[in-house]
């Protein structure tokens, strides 16, 4: 009785980890690192996170985490609430519809993959934000994050690996 | 009859919880555009849970900023070890011009304080400052706010002014009881009455995401040059006048830009603007007065 429970709650901790990575994801990405210039083009790796996770296992990482990882987001970054909520949510829609594309495929595609679900990202946090500010804003520094975010993958891409191996294996 | 209900029960499930997943799909793209217009109407009450969010992370964010900090603190001194011996020879000809500058500066205090004697000037409000480390930035391209560790217990309340090292850097939106937020002036919301200090022009300097400023409302003629130092002017009592902002980059059709003093992407530590004056109307809670 008392292994079946302890089995639990183990099982249960394991299952947490892909949240709290992605949570452990928007608090690092909010370091402040002194290089001029670095804090509007900050890699998105709550972005990379979800991503790995709505491939790998989107059973753990499903609309609703999305969406309650990306009000946090919202709350702790200070902008309008609601952006990074539904940016997460619609990458995690759109990624799980292309799901078996992504699982059968090499890294490599992976990461074109990612690109492209970056690129859709840029697009909307653009629009949501040049709505709720009522102006056209430049879209250059949200590029340039996308950029970085998509130079940065393959390095979060294998941390997340050894997270995934470390906690969800068996 | 049972195990033909329980396989109805199942074919009919299957459809159904991919119809629920479409659902809670669109249900939550429909909340978080609720939530977008929430925020725009109730902003009162989205500012308060912001702060308790961001209480509650602020410990977190504290710990993991420090080993960035420290880390960027290693290669700083290395790189400064390198030019250890031209920057003590810029040093000793700035402190000697500095010196120079003293001698005027007492100068003009007595001289300053003789004619204040004289005209019964009633003296400015008092100024205290609240010291306050910055431990997280947004990383996002359209918001421009720092995290600092000092709230209301600190004696920070919404509207002071934030300063680091040679300026202004922002203001404070929101106060949580151990943390608060500074909104940058170069963030597109912010708009900070300012003075032009050779021209005495009044103007708002409102931010637009860049790394630079522009000023707003301005007349067309106005003859302002290039270099021309900016300073807080105090209209509105929210800051104390004469704090440095920032200097004219650029003069154009297109408008005035002006390059703030502080450098705002390496900002550390600051310091809050305690000023003497009782709150605004920008601040609603009653516990602030």
């Amino acid at each position: 009785m008392t292994a079946t429970f302890w089995q639990k709650v183990d099982k249960t901790g394991r299952n947490l980890a892909p949240f709290a990575v992605t949570v452990m994801m928007v608090l690092v990405g909010m370091i402040p690192v002194p290089v001029p210039g670095y804090a509007p083009v900050a890699p998105n790796l709550t972005l990379v996170s979800v991503y790995y996770w709505t491939i790998h296992r989107p059973d753990l990482m499903r609309p609703g985490v999305a969406f309650l990882i990306g009000l946090l987001q919202d709350f702790l970054v200070g902008g309008p609430l609601g952006v990074n909520a539904l940016l997460l949510v619609v990458a995690q829609w759109a990624v799980l519809n292309q799901r078996r594309v992504f699982l059968a495929s090499t890294f490599a595609l992976l990461w074109v993959g990612f690109t492209l679900v970056m690129a859709g990202a840029v697009l909307l946090q653009w629009l949501a934000f040049s709505v709720l500010d009522a102006a056209a804003l430049s879209i250059l520094p949200a590029l340039f994050q996308g950029l970085l975010t998509v130079a940065v993958f393959p390095a979060v891409g294998w941390l997340l690996i050894r997270v995934h191996r470390a906690f969800l294996n068996g | 009859m049972k195990p033909r209900s329980s396989g109805s029960v199942i074919r009919l499930a299957a459809p159904l919880r991919a119809l629920a997943q479409r659902f809670s799909f669109l249900l939550l793209v429909l909340a978080s555009i609720a939530l977008m217009m929430v925020g725009k109407i109730e902003s009162v009450s989205v500012d308060s849970a912001r702060a308790r969010v961001t209480d509650a992370f602020a410990p977190i964010l504290d710990a993991i900023s420090r080993p960035a900090a420290t880390a960027a603190r290693v290669v700083e001194s290395a790189v400064e070890l390198e030019n250890a011996f031209d920057e003590n020879q810029r040093l000793k000809a700035e402190n000697a011009r500095l010196l120079q500058w003293r001698q005027a500066a007492l100068r003009l205090e007595a001289e300053n304080s003789s004619l204040r004697s004289l005209l019964r000037v009633r003296p400015e409000p008092s100024v205290n400052y609240i010291a306050a480390r910055v431990i997280a930035t947004p990383g996002s391209s359209f918001v421009r706010t720092l995290v600092v560790t000092a709230g209301k217990r600190d004696g920070v309340r919404k509207g002071q002014a934030a300063l680091a090292g040679a300026g202004l850097v922002g203001r404070v939106i929101e106060v949580g009881e151990w943390s608060s937020r500074v909104l940058l002036l170069t963030d597109i919301n912010a708009r900070i009455p300012v003075i032009l200090s050779n021209t005495r022009q009044r103007s708002i300097l409102a931010g637009d995401n860049s790394d630079q400023a522009k000023l707003l409302y301005l007349p067309p003629d106005s003859p302002i040059q290039v270099g021309e130092r900016v300073v807080t002017s105090g209209d509105g009592g929210l800051f104390p006048p004469g704090l440095p902002v920032g200097v004219v980059t650029a003069v154009s059709e297109r408008g005035v830009r002006v390059l703030p003093s502080a450098d705002l992407s390496r900002v550390e530590h600051l310091r809050l603007v305690d000023f003497g004056l009782p709150s605004t109307d920008l601040d609603p809670s009653p516990d602030s007065k």
